[in-house]
């Protein structure tokens, strides 16, 4: 069925903010998360990490281990199934298997402190822990290297002796830590900053943040002995893990069924596996179900944090503000796999910006740290903390205000992108607009206070997706989706569903199904699910709407033509109009078991036109010159949500990512000791916001209808991280004099600065 | 090493567990006792996702041993709605759209029940630092604080 893509402009439910149907769960406790599932006879499963920044592992015995009282089960390396570089993938990864498999569980060598080389399951933790010490490794230890830049040095350890880089015209003949160069090119870069009159130049440090999800990874598996398994975890997608864990331990598809738990936060982190594949073969060679979950410290240590960088950039501007030209040198590590967010960090930096002449150098390199994961808007946050700080540095030179600097390059419909496609509606001149109006702009900031403005882009995306809705016999209905809810999005698509089928809210009801329920989901992330699943939750509905008013045409004898959808009622029309008394929904409903039997309206598509999104945030901040400490004063985030379906989690998603921004700008980062051992895994040291560090987030909802989604949804949940870094950069420059060019700017690094100008 | 035998109260109703003497109550209630809504975040007292009251005081259950809770009274988040009625801090935060994961929420409504028991009339600072130990990394903690003030001020009938 072709959806009518007509942008709806008025709703009745859509926008509304009523309690979502999984809140009372949420608030009594009686939600279950990853690890809150019990089962009988049910083993505690641990791993054993690597004390090591980089090791060979030249032997691992688990005798010890093995002859434990309690201890069940012990895996390594060797239980795995090999899996050459080039084995065939079946279903849909998103990661290279051959990286992701070794990620698990290492095989020759420990890449990383905290990395995986054994795990255990037992009958308590207690036995469990006992165990892990008993597994004697020999280890040799080699150099190592956790910078980006120091990675990148032609004499610096190699992580992987035989990489050679990608991308490069010719290929080098020696092997180096830099997985792959990508140049994206744009106009004519000389000609560019010949018509500057101002040209800004800097080199930028961003240290690498953890997603910082409050639940940890948890995980349990049951394995039976017929190969079939059933896994239940906490995960932004369960179908995807269930691919990966089928590669990993050369499953059918259809033998592993993976239930997604209630998930305590995500942000990108729990888009892969980490312990599912481990719990798996442990369960396997017990023969019980086996339950997994890790320690605050593990998380830290052993699953992906996003990426540090080093960024040079280079920008032209005219004296009126235009800019001319940007040409930028992108190195981040992506911890010790291949796969950095670097380009689409690149172009999502200066996508908001009509300039004609681009060069973007990305490299993405490896380290001897953790495999890095996704975190909300995978790339974007340092390129934009580079590009957008160089803005606001060009605006003073200029003295132009930046907002209008903004204003005066900022694309719009018709405009092309710096990554291929010309951009449709799109609502960034606007968010400029509602930012510069705000009435929160009138506060004049006072002494050792500033105003840092910047701007963020995500692109987002569509995907595969596939929902069911079916309609029970007392009008109540019933949304399968597939796309864990990691922040109310089953609230979002009961209000599309009663939207569409006209009913109300609360007869509308939405589960997340397991991976045996429907077809492939794709993870929820990249700002997908409100629209994606939205849509096809809206084709899905549009089907029972059909199915609907072909039972009422069956029931009153006239074709299925001459029948209308009208107001929740099917009514005969045209020259049967008034014929019959219109039928509704509930009333069709109820005679489904006697007029063809059960009603249900299903899509499987692969969602298009994903609308790309723009936000504006302004950051008012005092900094204390004595100490350096940073107090946020006031805060507004301004997005393009398209439609917000509900306000009250497209705000959260806004606040949300503006505290974890402030968080990344301000505190956060993983500190290595010299030898290569991160030196803050909890969250005393590796500190989070709290509520007592941030004031109430401002915020503004603008909404330019994506063209791609029938009632105009854009996805809101990336961006919002896109611009802090800078805003906060931004406002410490300017209220310090001093131009801040490394996160997190924590006291003592403001104070360098302020020291180092006096 | 042999089991303890715990006798004690939790959310006004009656309860024994075996447990080991290192065990902390966190485990005791999630593990022993099947109440899973109080969650581990950290098991280091940083995120306050397993906040309980131990006779009348808040604290982190997980920094608190098992074997301590005996001859004592435990709330959890599960004894907070009353026959069948969620309290107004649960329906504000549901109304209010005050969590979008879930996962600290327990926690932080233990914490601010405790808190509007103390004092009814907070500031908008007093919440912040008084919910300064509870983690959320979702929401900003914007629509937190909102849901709490509300409740306050719906509390004392304004």
């Amino acid at each position: 069925m072709e959806l009518e893509f007509t942008t709806r402009t008025t709703f009745d439910k859509v926008g509304t903010r009523p309690p979502r149907p999984d809140g009372t769960d949420k608030v009594t406790g009686r939600a279950l998360y990853g690890a809150d599932l019990a089962g009988a006879d049910m083993l505690v499963g641990k791993v054993l990490r690597s004390p090591h920044a980089h090791a060979r592992i030249l032997a691992i015995d688990t005798s010890r281990a093995e002859a434990l009282p309690g201890v069940k089960a012990v895996v390594t390396r060797d239980d795995f199934p090999h899996i050459g570089p080039e084995g065939t993938v079946k279903g849909e990864v998103e990661e290279s298997v051959w990286d992701v498999a070794r990620n698990v569980m290492a095989r020759d060598k420990a890449l990383y402190e905290g990395h995986a080389v054994a795990a255990v399951a037992a009958t308590s933790t207690a036995v469990a822990r006992q165990a892990l010490k008993l597994i004697d490794i020999t280890w040799q230890a080699l150099p190592h290297v956790t910078d980006v830049d120091e990675a990148m040095k032609p004499d610096a350890p190699l992580v992987h002796e035989d990489m050679i880089t990608a991308g490069m015209d010719p290929a080098p003949d020696k092997p180096s830590n830099v997985a792959e160069y990508t140049r994206i090119d744009m106009g004519d870069i000389e000609a560019g900053f010949a018509a500057a009159d101002v040209i800004v130049e800097r080199t930028f440090r961003t240290e690498a943040a953890h997603q910082g999800y409050i639940e940890p990874h948890a995980c349990v598996a049951s394995a039976s002995e017929d190969g079939v398994a059933e896994l239940w975890c906490c995960t932004q997608g369960h179908f995807s893990v269930r691919d990966m864990c089928a590669n990993i331990l050369d499953m059918d598809l259809a033998s592993l069924r993976v239930t997604s738990s209630e998930i305590g936060g995500g942000f990108g982190g729990k888009t892969t596996v980490f312990l599912e594949p481990v719990a798996l073969l442990l369960s396997r060679k017990s023969g019980r179900p086996v339950k997994m979950t890790m320690s605050r410290d593990e998380v830290f240590r052993g699953s992906g944090p996003t990426s540090s960088t080093s960024i040079t950039a280079r920008i032209g501007a005219t004296r009126d503000g235009r800019i001319t030209a940007c040409d930028a040198t992108f190195r981040y590590q992506g911890g010790a796999f291949p796969g950095s967010p670097v380009s689409y960090g690149a172009v999502c930096g200066m996508a908001p910006y009509g300039c004609p002449n681009v060069v973007l150098h990305c490299y993405d390199v490896v380290v001897n740290r953790p495999k890095a994961a996704a975190y909300r808007a995978p790339g974007a946050p340092m390129a934009a903390f580079a590009i957008e700080s160089l803005l606001d540095e060009a605006a003073c030179k200029l003295d132009i205000d930046p907002v209008e600097l903004r204003l005066r390059n900022a694309v719009k419909e018709g405009s092309s992108s710096v990554y291929g496609p010309t951009f449709g509606a799109i609502g960034f001149v606007e968010c400029l607009e509602a930012a510069r109006d705000h009435p929160s702009l009138e506060a004049v900031p006072g002494p050792n206070q500033a105003r840092g403005v910047a701007a963020g882009f995500w692109p987002n995306y569509g995907g595969q997706t596939s929902v069911t809705v079916n309609v029970n016999t007392d009008g109540t209905v019933l949304v399968s989706l597939g796309t864990p809810d990691i922040g109310g999005s089953r609230a979002s698509m009961c209000l599309m569903a009663a939207e569409e089928l006209q009913i109300p809210y609360a007869r509308v009801k939405a589960i997340i199904a397991d991976t045996s329920a429907l077809g492939h989901n794709d993870t929820t992330g990249g700002s997908r699910v409100t629209h994606s699943a939205g849509l096809a939750t809206i084709e899905a509905s549009r089907k029972v709407i059909d199915i609907m008013k072909q039972r009422a045409a069956a029931v009153w004898d006239i074709d299925v033509d001459a029948v209308v959808w009208d107001q929740g009622c099917v009514r005969p029309s045209g020259a049967n109009a008034g014929d019959h008394e219109p039928l509704s929904f509930d009333a069709i409903a109820a005679m489904a078991p006697a007029t063809g039997g059960p009603i249900a309206g299903h899509a499987e598509i692969n969602a298009e036109g994903a609308g790309a999104s723009f936000a504006v945030h302004v950051c008012d901040l005092e900094v204390d010159p004595e100490t350096g400490r940073v107090t946020i004063l006031r805060y507004l985030a301004v997005q393009d949500a398209g439609k917000a379906i509900h306000p009250d989690y497209v705000e959260g998603q806004y606040q949300g990512g503006v505290a974890q921004g402030i968080g990344w700008a301000l505190n956060e980062e993983y500190i290595y000791g010299s030898d290569g051992v991160l030196q803050n895994p909890g969250f005393l040291d590796y500190r989070i916001p709290v509520a007592s560090d941030l004031p109430m987030i401002d915020t503004v909802i603008v909404e330019v209808p994506n063209p791609g989604h029938p009632y105009g949804v854009r996805g809101v949940g990336e961006t919002p991280i896109v611009p802090p870094l800078a805003a906060v950069a931004n406002a410490v420059s300017r209220a310090i004099g001093q131009r801040m060019t490394e996160t997190p700017m924590s006291p003592p690094r403001i104070l360098a600065a302020i020291d180092g100008a006096s | 090493m042999s089991l303890q035998h715990v006798t004690t109260k939790v959310n006004g109703d009656a309860a024994e567990f075996l447990c080991d003497a290192t065990e902390t109550l966190l485990d005791a209630l999630r593990d022993r006792l099947g109440l899973t809504g109080s969650k581990e975040g950290c098991a280091s007292g940083d995120c306050g996702a397993c906040s309980v009251m131990l006779d009348g005081r808040l604290v982190c259950s997980c920094l608190v041993l098992a074997a301590e809770a005996d001859g004592r009274e435990v709330e959890t988040i599960e004894g907070m709605a009353e026959t069948g009625e969620l309290h107004p801090l649960q329906t504000k935060f549901l109304e209010l759209g005050a969590l979008q994961c879930g996962i600290c929420t327990p926690g932080f409504l233990v914490a601010a029940k405790a808190l509007l028991d103390e004092n009814p009339d907070p500031d908008e600072t007093e919440v912040r630092y008084w919910l300064a130990g509870n983690l959320c990394r979702c929401t900003g903690y914007d629509k937190i604080i909102r849901a709490v003030l509300e409740t306050a001020a719906d509390l004392r009938g304004q």
